[in-house]
């Protein structure tokens, strides 16, 4: 294995499980939120070239220092709460919904052993906080007491139990080719480039792109952004948040894509593992970070669907979809 | 126990610091106004003046999608251990499960003639 630091024989760096946690935890969190800062200035770039406008240039070389100014004036806003909200749900939404995002990197391996948590049930830690993010959202909006919060809150809620369907059994598929819950066992059995996103034929691929749109529809990315719809509902439920609890839940967003695209690249792409080209963490950085770009490629080129445009796609389509693409990878594990 | 759940255990005590930190940095770095403007502290509506509050009875508009995804919700908490024991279980469990899901199919044919998922 190539890039990554030294692993001990239990596939800890250090003998402390806990020690272990704090190391790579901080290290992983300190990138993974340093991404999603300069990712917002990517976004911007590239939003820009493709409406044909610069993009921020006046913060340093090419706007490159933007997350940095963005970051440091978010931490000098004034707090203010309006007189009508819920004050203590009003103040954890922000934080929760962060600590649930993050939460999520614990079990993604980076590379063979270079995983925070090495958790047997990795895929299910990873799927139970990712929509555990929305009751965080959820009790913004109810807290806010501003109708346009509780809209999107309402919305959001609609809207992640929807998807959760079918992201489930998207998340199924490979779980069923691989025989394991456990990330790192999942990347071993695509080991030779044999991807799940490519192998066994049809459903794999079908899986991955119906693993990658409810993700989106989770993360409340367009199209799927009906949430937040700046032009209806203002910001949806972070209306009456300012300053750095508004941060808070923007960089969640973030990060949840992000998260998103590292768990995608990790059970239908292969993961750190990139066949005959070798293996090691860039390969899984590359990829999630290929996926993050696509997210922000659909994101600007496409509209958003209305909301019952949005359910009546899930469960038309992609709930039915889920269940015989499961049954196909079911079938094919048998016979096979 | 193993000593992953106490690793991941930490690690949500890390990013609970990190996010707690972000949240205490801001309260210690903002500014607070000297002048308190009444208004100030009104909930948002776009500048008019707020028409009563937001905690009213309210049709969610998605109640039977609501029991859906209960129902297929429990479904897939019946399919994960199968799916991870598939190998071992082999053709009957396949066959059980196509059946199974056959089943649920049709109730999921059955609610969507019914309307269950359209705009109520």
């Amino acid at each position: 294995m190539n890039g990554a630091p030294p692993v001990a024989a239990s596939g800890l760096l250090f003998n402390s499980a806990p020690l272990h946690a704090l190391v790579l935890g901080l290290v992983v969190v300190s990138l993974c939120m340093g991404v999603a800062a300069w990712s917002i200035w990517y976004e911007r770039k590239f939003a820009a070239r493709m409406q044909n406008r610069p993009g921020p240039t006046e913060v340093g070389p090419w706007g490159l220092l933007q997350p940095i100014a963005d970051g440091l004036k978010m931490l000098q806003k004034e707090d203010i709460v309006p007189a009508a909200v819920d004050r203590p749900l009003f103040e954890l939404a922000p934080l929760l919904v962060v600590v649930a995002s993050l939460g999520t990197l614990a079990v993604i391996p980076w590379g063979d052993g270079l995983v925070i948590a090495d958790l047997h049930i990795g895929v299910l830690f990873a799927l139970a906080l990712s929509s555990l993010m929305l009751l965080p959202v959820w009790m913004a909006g109810w807290a806010s007491n501003n109708k346009y919060a509780l809209l999107g809150g309402m919305r959001a809620i609609a809207q992640g139990v929807s998807y959760e369907i079918p992201l489930l059994l998207a998340a199924t598929v490979p779980i069923v080719l691989a025989g394991s819950f456990r990330l790192g066992d999942i990347v071993e059995a695509q080991a030779g480039l044999r991807w799940f996103a490519l192998w066994p034929p049809g459903p794999g691929a079908v899986a991955f792109v119906l693993f990658f749109m409810a993700s989106l529809a989770e993360a409340n990315r367009i199209p799927f952004d009906i949430p937040e719809a700046e032009s209806e509902l203002v910001a949806g439920v972070t209306v009456e948040y300012t300053g750095m609890k508004f941060g808070m839940f923007y960089l969640a967003e973030y990060l949840h894509t992000l998260i998103a695209s590292a768990i995608a690249a990790t059970l239908f792409l292969g993961g750190w593992d990139m066949g005959p080209l070798g293996a090691g963490v860039h390969w899984m950085v590359l990829k999630t970070l290929v996926l993050f770009a696509v997210i922000f490629w659909i994101r600007w080129s496409w509209l958003r669907l209305r909301a019952d445009q949005l359910m009546a796609l899930s469960w038309r389509w992609l709930v039915p979809l889920g269940l015989v693409l499961v049954m196909a990878s079911a079938t094919w594990v048998v016979l096979a | 126990m193993d000593p992953a759940w106490l690793s991941a255990l930490t690690f949500l005590g890390v990013a609970f610091v990190v996010a707690a930190g972000a949240l205490v940095g801001a309260r210690l770095l903002g500014v607070k106004s000297r002048v308190d403007v009444p208004t100030r502290r009104d909930t948002y509506e776009c500048g008019e003046e707020p028409e009563g509050v937001a905690w009213v009875r309210f049709h969610p508009r998605y109640y039977l999608v609501a029991l859906l995804f209960v129902l297929f919700d429990v479904e897939t908490v019946f399919i994960l251990p199968w799916a991870l024991n598939l190998d071992d279980l082999g053709l009957l469990a396949l066959v059980e499960m196509v059946v199974f899901v056959g089943i649920l199919l049709l109730g999921w044919a059955y609610a969507v003639r019914k309307g269950a998922i359209e705009w109520q």
